[in-house]
């Protein structure tokens, strides 16, 4: 399988602090990569350099073989990549479906009228929020304003979608919902890189994942010999001699 | 383009309103056609502003140097140029001016493009008035045309009109989606592909051309033009008093400032001439303290809890 997004020698300073240290890997075309790490590690911002909210300060990222970093998050988005936020961003003076259809029309779908509206339907249905879509988006529950969120990512159609945290601050029947959800992301074929805390979730969904550590990445490959690894299980749990 | 039936009963009103307002020169040539032109212009100015610093939040102080700029348009070529073509042109130079000042400070935060749209009118009227002093050895322009006050009235009800029609049109667009959804949240803008600062400028120079044109219609009026009279800081002023007065969240909320704000200055002005500024104040203050999002922000606030009190009532708590 052939990479659709790789990470090359991605780095990021905040003036003397080094949050991204030369992290390189790749995302092949329908994979679902797990992006792990504790606290601090620079997992979020990761993702941001590739979301383009962030420009790398050294280091490139390639979509499909065209270099997206240093590019503005607007021309990315129009490449392909969606993503959601760690705390939950919807626009709160909109109705469900408009929220929706917000993603459909300037990135890579282009949709107009009827037809963003018929993919609004569609997709709010797919999240679970069928029959919602003239709801104002501010009056939902914390899950259903994550459901918009996934639904306004996935209306662009994405190449890569980036899922920040998504299943954080779930109650447990909530975050079953939330995994068969992913879930049936990853059967239908999409490519997605998820930041996750949830070990559970990450067993169940990812095919392989990338593991970061103060800023850098220490381990990488398949998701029962990564959480395995000596170096993984001290970056969480500290050394012996600390405990 | 399809039309609902709201928005056809609205266009409808509006026709017979337009309409209405154009007789007003039959009933009156001299005070009420005056205060009818100050309202007309004003309602013009107001909404145009609107346009864009209602959905971004942002305030400009660069209504002179728009409104200046449409005026020398017109005090410069009018004895060479119709008059028409130099109304467009000076929408267009204003919105040249615009586009420049967007691209230069649109990506700053707003309190500094406040302050950099109050110093921009300054020094477009220093440039001008620096110009004027070496070229020529007058300060100023005549102007003389052939339109009386009735002319410009009716000149400048039709501006408002089509201030109205593309603030409308633009609602329906993807340009008015797109502000839509950079005045929740820019960042979610930039994520579902909209170039923010594009369309943030491309809306600052719709505004500013309505602006110019407003300055350019209004030309003839003064007859004598002159660099203090024509980028007058005190029509930004007014401008974003009124506008924030009657609210910027719907299209029509800066009338509802312009009317009554426009009839009250013009009686201060009248009787006690030197208080003006006072009148200034206290508006200002009554925005920030009592009325933050204008007279129609507030009476849709009390209109939403009188639902929201009425379905208690109901016995259907929506919690």
């Amino acid at each position: 399988m052939s990479a659709i997004l790789s990470v090359d020698r991605a780095q990021k300073k905040f003036g003397g602090l080094v949050a991204v240290n030369d992290v390189s890997f790749d995302v092949r075309e329908g994979e679902l990569l797990g992006l792990i790490g504790p606290n601090g590690s620079g997992k979020t911002t990761m993702l941001n350099l590739i979301s383009g909210a962030l420009r790398p300060s050294a280091g490139e990222i390639r979509l499909k073989g065209e270099r997206i970093s240093g590019h503005a998050a607007h021309h990315i988005a129009r490449q392909g990549v969606a993503r959601t936020f760690q705390l939950v961003r919807i626009l709160p003076s909109m109705t469900a479906e408009e929220n929706v259809v917000a993603g459909a029309v300037f990135a890579r779908n282009r949709l107009w009228g009827k037809d963003a509206h018929a993919l609004a339907q569609t997709l709010l249905a797919r999240v679970g929020l069928e029959g919602r879509a003239d709801m104002p988006v501010a009056a939902m529950t914390y899950i259903d304003q994550k459901r918009i969120e996934l639904a306004r990512a996935l209306a662009s159609d994405p190449r890569v979608l980036l899922l920040d945290e998504w299943l954080a601050g779930l109650n447990p029947s909530e975050l079953q919902i939330g995994i068969a959800l992913i879930d049936d992301l990853r059967r239908e074929g999409r490519t997605i890189i998820m930041v996750e805390h949830v070990m559970d979730a990450i067993r169940t969904l990812c095919d392989r994942c990338v593991v970061m550590n103060t800023g850098t990445k220490i381990a990488e490959g398949d998701v029962a010999e990564v959480l395995s690894d000596a170096e993984v299980v001290r970056a969480y749990l500290g050394d012996d001699d600390d405990a | 383009m399809t039309l609902d039936q709201s928005e056809v009963r609205v266009g409808l009103l509006g026709a017979i309103a337009v309409a209405a307002l154009a007789t007003l020169p039959l009933f009156s040539q001299g005070y009420y056609l005056s205060l009818g032109v100050n309202l007309m212009l004003y309602a013009a100015l107001c909404t145009a502003w609107t346009l864009f610093s209602g959905p971004t939040h942002y305030i400009s102080l660069a209504t002179a140097a728009f409104f200046g700029l449409g005026t020398y348009t017109v005090g410069l070529w009018v004895d060479h140029v119709p008059f028409f073509v130099l109304v467009l042109g000076g929408g267009l130079v204003a919105a040249v001016l615009a586009g420049l000042v967007g691209a230069a400070t649109l990506r700053l935060s707003g309190v500094y493009f406040v302050i950099f749209t109050l110093g921009l009118a300054e020094l477009v009227r220093q440039l001008v008035s620096w110009t004027q002093t070496k070229v020529s050895t007058r300060m100023g322009l005549y102007v003389f045309t052939d339109f009386t006050e009735v002319h410009i009235y009716w000149m400048l009800l039709a501006l408002t009109v089509a201030v109205f029609v593309t603030g409308w049109l633009i609602g329906r667009s993807k340009l008015g989606f797109a502000m839509k959804i950079i005045g929740n949240d820019e960042t979610v803008a930039r994520h579902v592909g909209i170039d923010t600062a594009r369309a943030k400028i491309i809306l600052f120079m719709i505004s500013g051309a309505f602006i110019g044109i407003a300055g350019a219609i209004s030309a003839p009026r003064y007859a004598y033009i002159e660099p203090p009279s024509a980028f007058n800081p005190m029509i930004s002023f007014l401008v974003v008093i009124m506008a924030l007065l009657g609210g910027t969240k719907r299209l029509w909320g800066p009338l509802v400032g312009v009317i009554p704000f426009t009839i009250l200055f013009d009686q201060v002005s009248a009787q006690f001439p030197n208080h003006t500024p006072i009148v200034m104040g206290l508006a200002f203050l009554a925005i920030v303290y009592l009325l933050p999002d204008g007279v129609t922000g507030r009476l849709e606030q009390m209109r939403a809890r009188m639902k929201r009190s009425e379905k208690t009532v109901g016995g259907e708590k929506v919690a």
